[in-house]
């Protein structure tokens, strides 16, 4: 059974970035066939991280949570973007991660926003951080906008969760990311449908 | 075939000497070179649809209605009329009316636009392009076939009991054609209606219209309207000619270098290599454009770009001269390389006929 720990940075509550990563984590159980997940959200540790942050070592239930970050066959991250990146109470608990912890882990990264226009925040603040940490990076980062929430059909967040899913099920399968340049056309999507049933 | 001439309306500055039409003069200048391609024999003339500088052509139909006062045969197109940003019940009124006023000599090109600042300004979210496209399209397509309309979709308020007013001409709506530069669900559209598609045919090479035209006959055929090869295909084309080729390259050159799409980009000698544009003599321009049918199928319409880039006025209309010295050349050897089950270019007149024919055979069976 493919263990998988994703974690929810965000701090609001309801979270629309707990929504994201509880979405991924379905897909990514579904794009794998079954996986063991554990959705982990970083506000209950904020003490704990604080704490490690100044002493060097990390208290029980943080250590708990870096156990089951070790143990993992894939990771998903999933952040809040504040002021252009992800918050300091994330990059924290990275802090304090082992330098080793995430070597050839499997890691789909995600980030929520309250406008489009942080889009980048996966490429331009994630991805280096995790290159960094050395892990495979699925090639597809989910980023949602307040926009996203309230579309539906072709290229909207539910089909770019599924897509990152299953990269992440394909990498941890051995078969790369699984996709590659497409030259047909789909005669079946929604859209190419509609033209043909005008009423 | 139908040979003419396609333009989009920029005001540019001349490169040779600095100067700039004023939005009027490019105006009467549109008119002049439409009513110089009927002189010299073409078949069309379309004008493109644009709301931003440095761009004239915001209001197609009335520019075309008043040529068409001024001119006997040359069919009136659009190139294009914006399918997206204009809602498709005034497209419905204003085509229908043009129609009537041009007696038949005219029809359209549907696009996207390819200005995304456009769709804010007419209220529309360019993220629903293909989307508006589609139900536009198909709202167009019942208000010029049902004489009562009632309709409803995502993307404008819905009609009860709608009449559009001028009904078509003869009751055969204006002929369509979808220009398209990449987007397959265009394709798809012109297929399922049995309407024209236009490959743009200028920006890029060859191989990529070759796709997308492929796809439009197969569906084509798909839908049932005839085999893939009586499809019915436009293609554009740009040339710039002289009598001597090296006159041509030379004269030409600073507006290929200064043009708004490819200037400041890749020498003329590889964009003319890489893509339809020819810069040499007629006897060059006509060889291409001859060997058009060769890589897309015999097809029903030729438009070229002849007065883009800030090329003044007068070269323009000696241009049109140009291509008129080798018209009746190129149309005799497409139609003569036209297998006869492929059809000619759509007329009002040949639409009207064969729907009288249709309407003969139903009574008589």
């Amino acid at each position: 059974m493919t263990r998988i720990v994703a974690l929810s940075a965000g701090v609001g509550e309801p979270s629309t970035t707990r929504l994201l990563a509880d979405r991924l984590a379905a897909a990514a159980g579904t794009a794998l066939g079954g996986a063991s997940i554990e959705v982990v959200n970083l506000r209950e540790l904020a003490h704990e991280i604080t704490d490690a942050a100044l002493t060097g070592f990390a208290a029980p239930r943080l250590q708990h949570v870096y156990d089951q970050v070790g143990e993992a066959d894939a990771l998903i991250i999933v952040v809040p973007t504040f002021k252009a990146s992800y918050p300091g109470l994330f990059k924290s608990f990275v802090d304090a991660l082992d330098n080793d912890a995430l070597i050839g882990k499997v890691v789909l990264l995600a980030a929520t926003g309250g406008t489009a226009r942080h889009s980048m925040v996966i490429d331009f603040a994630l991805r280096p951080l995790f290159a960094y940490l050395q892990s495979v990076v699925v090639p597809t980062g989910v980023f949602a906008s307040p926009h996203d929430w309230g579309s539906a059909g072709e290229g909207t967040l539910q089909s770019r969760i599924e897509r990152a899913a299953g990269e992440m099920a394909s990498l941890l399968g051995g078969q790369g990311s699984g996709r590659s340049k497409d030259d047909g056309i789909d005669l079946f999507s929604e859209t190419m449908l509609s033209i043909s049933q005008p009423d | 075939m139908q040979i003419g001439i396609f333009t989009v309306g920029d005001v540019t500055t001349d490169p040779t000497n600095g100067t700039t039409p004023s939005e009027h003069e490019r105006i009467k200048n549109t008119v002049a070179i439409a009513k110089k391609a009927e002189e010299v024999g073409l078949d069309v003339f379309a004008t493109g649809e644009h709301h931003n500088p440095p761009f004239v052509p915001s209001s197609p139909t009335t520019t075309l209605a008043y040529i068409g006062a001024q001119t006997e045969r040359i069919i009136l197109s659009t190139s294009t009329t914006l399918i997206t940003t204009n809602d498709p019940v005034k497209i419905a009124e204003d085509y229908a009316a043009l129609q009537h006023l041009v007696d038949g000599r005219m029809d359209l090109m549907l696009g996207r636009g390819n200005t995304a600042p456009v769709y804010p300004w007419f209220g529309k979210d360019i993220s629903k392009a293909v989307e508006l496209t589609i139900e536009n399209y198909q709202l167009l397509r019942k208000l010029w076939s049902e004489p009562v309309v009632n309709w409803e979709g995502k993307f404008r308020t819905p009609l009860q009991g709608y009449t559009s007013t001028p009904a078509p001409l003869d009751g055969v709506a204006p002929f369509v054609w979808h220009g398209t530069i990449r987007t397959p669900e265009v394709a798809e559209l012109a297929a399922f209606y049995g309407d024209g598609y236009f490959a743009n045919n200028i920006f890029w090479p060859k191989e990529h219209y070759i796709r997308l035209i492929n796809f439009y006959r197969q569906r084509y055929a798909h839908y049932g309207h005839g085999t893939a090869e009586q499809a019915i295909v436009g293609l554009g084309g740009q040339f710039f000619m002289r009598k001597n080729s090296q006159d041509a390259v030379n004269e030409f050159r600073p507006y290929f270098d200064n043009a708004p799409v490819y200037g400041h980009g890749p020498s003329m000698e590889d964009f003319t290599e890489q893509t339809p544009l020819t810069v040499g003599s007629p006897q060059q321009v006509l060889e291409r454009t001859l060997a058009f049918a060769d890589y897309f199928g015999d097809y029903q319409r030729q438009l070229f770009l002849v007065d883009h880039a800030g090329l003044p006025l007068k070269t323009v209309l000696e241009q049109l001269d140009l291509l008129g010295e080798i018209l009746p050349t190129m149309r005799a050897e497409f139609d003569a390389r036209r297998p006869t089950n492929v059809p000619d270019a759509p007329t009002h007149a040949a639409r009207v006929a064969a729907r009288d024919a249709a309407l003969t055979e139903e009574v008589s069976v």
